[in-house]
């Protein structure tokens, strides 16, 4: 089995072209759990390891642009850490929640994006932020908004040949966070995770929810909902009209039961996620005044 | 390109040759099959439990989870070779914060990581650190100990 170690996203392209069955390898927390339960791996199979290509690790901000680029290989622990985080608020918590030191230090964005898991904290943020993604193969380049990349659970549009590039982020002025249940207050994969976030530019509200559906969902009429109820002057809104939308929220929620938690018990605790965290906006934004 | 069962690795500040490795074979098999390297403690090889824990290039990640031949040109660093964590290795020892010590080895490659980016840490702190380190045996009150000690005797040994 050949393994190649590219320094550069033109290699990984033409080494993709050249062995469209090759896995990518990128911090291996997901991959590499796969192949030991398997005790190895096919001896025809290549594997083009993405740890020396630098240039997928860099970020880009640019202050007059409203988006925030992150390189596929971008690790939470260096999302956690970046100079940004308080523009991507509701990304730097998610990646907080993941795993543990040592999976922070090797997991990365772009390897989160591409297991495409309903449970994947980055990819619940970057939902509700509308990020886009970049894809490039050898053949050419196209972007993609996350929610049409991500086609069902644990699968994506990306062909044999392309290489995620990076994660187009949307800077939102406004408030935003994540929050996650779990049996514990770190190493858990969630047993459900919601993203909010309140744009005061627009008067709008996103909210995206994880861990109770195939994909990552969009609690669309919740957003609809609660954005014509807020009173974007004040940052308030009347209790009834707030725990109506966390229940248009859990209504949108299609959770199952498994071996983590009941379909009952996840529904409930987005209602009660969503509530907590537009409640939570809404003070933050009413304390911080206007804009 | 770099055939995964034939390779170079530096570990420990020495480059050594890895011949017939099994294809996908985990970083930590290898140190432990072919290099003799048995601090490191396979247990999950699922990134649960924290034994395996290593530092490459400097970073604290679970062996388990790096595949051996990507590692080439990265310098691995094992619990055999991390000279600045005696202090930790004492400390452990002194507040009875080892049992059976499968988990010692990974907690003290996790605390000595953690001790160096962070030097007045409250318990707090500390339980996330080590939240990807599992225990079964002692319960970690002891292990918090150790490492809130060693942070307090360095801070001394620093003014
Ligand atoms: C103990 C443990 C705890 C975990 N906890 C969490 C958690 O709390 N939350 C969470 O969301 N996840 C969690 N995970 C899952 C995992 O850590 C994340 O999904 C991580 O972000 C994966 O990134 P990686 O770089 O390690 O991916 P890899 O394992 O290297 O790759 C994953 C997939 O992405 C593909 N890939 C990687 N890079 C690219 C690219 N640039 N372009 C196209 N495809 C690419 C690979 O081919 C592979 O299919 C956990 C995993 C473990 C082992
Ligand atoms: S053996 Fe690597 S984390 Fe358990
Ligand atoms: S001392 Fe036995 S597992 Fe920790």
């Amino acid at each position: 089995m050949p393994v190649y170690l590219p320094d550069t996203t033109e290699e990984v392209l033409s080494l993709l072209a050249a062995h469209p069955n090759a896995m990518l390898l990128a911090g291996g927390t997901d991959v590499m759990v796969g192949i030991n339960h398997q005790h190895g791996l096919r001896q025809e199979t290549s594997i083009i390891a993405l740890r020396n290509v630098s240039e997928l690790s860099r970020y880009t901000i640019d202050d007059t642009a409203s988006t925030i680029s992150l390189g596929a290989s971008v690790t939470w622990t260096a999302l956690e850490e970046a100079p940004f985080v308080e523009r991507v608020r509701c990304l730097a918590e998610a990646a907080r929640t993941v795993g543990s030191r040592q999976i922070r230090n090797a997991g990365t964005i772009g390897g989160n994006i591409a297991t495409a898991s309903p449970a994947g904290d980055g990819v619940c943020a970057l939902v509700a932020l509308d990020a886009q993604l970049m894809l490039s193969s050898a053949t050419g380049s196209r972007q993609i908004a996350l929610t049409d990349f991500v086609t069902g659970p644990k699968r994506t549009s990306r062909a044999d040949n392309e290489v995620i590039t990076s994660v187009e982020v949307p800077i939102v002025k406004g408030w935003q966070s994540y929050a996650k249940i779990g049996v514990r207050n770190a190493m858990v994969i969630s047993i459900a995770g919601v993203a909010v976030v309140l744009n005061t530019e627009h008067r709008s509200v996103s909210i995206a929810l994880g861990s109770v559906g195939p994909v990552i969902i969009r609690a669309t009429e919740a957003e609809t909902a609660l954005a014509q109820q807020i009173d974007w002057e004040r940052c308030s809104i009347s209790a009834d009209d707030l725990d109506d939308g966390a229940r248009l929220a859990a209504t949108a929620a299609s959770p199952i039961t498994d071996h983590r938690s009941t379909a009952a018990y996840r529904k409930h605790a987005v209602q009660v996620l969503t509530k907590r965290l537009v409640q939570r906006g809404l003070r933050d934004l009413a304390e911080r005044g206007p804009s | 390109m770099n055939d995964d069962r034939d390779f170079m690795l530096t570990v420990n500040g020495t480059t050594v040759e890895i011949r017939g490795a099994a294809p996908g074979a985990s970083l930590l098999s290898v140190l432990r099959e072919h290099l003799g390297l048995t601090g490191a403690k396979g247990a999950c090889e699922e990134g649960e439990c924290g034994s395996c824990s290593v530092l490459v290039d400097d970073s604290l990640v679970c062996s388990c989870l790096v595949l051996a031949a990507s590692a080439v040109h990265a310098h691995v660093t094992t619990i055999e070779g991390l000279t600045q964590s005696r202090d930790v290795q004492a400390a452990f020892v002194e507040c009875g914060a080892v049992q059976c010590g499968f988990c010692t080895p990974g907690l003290i490659v996790a605390a000595t990581d953690f001790l160096a980016q962070t030097s007045d840490p409250d318990p707090d702190d500390i339980r996330e650190a080590l939240a990807g380190n599992l225990c079964r045996c002692t319960g970690y009150g002891r292990i918090i100990e150790a490492v809130v000690s060693v942070a307090r005797e360095r801070r001394g040994a620093a003014t």
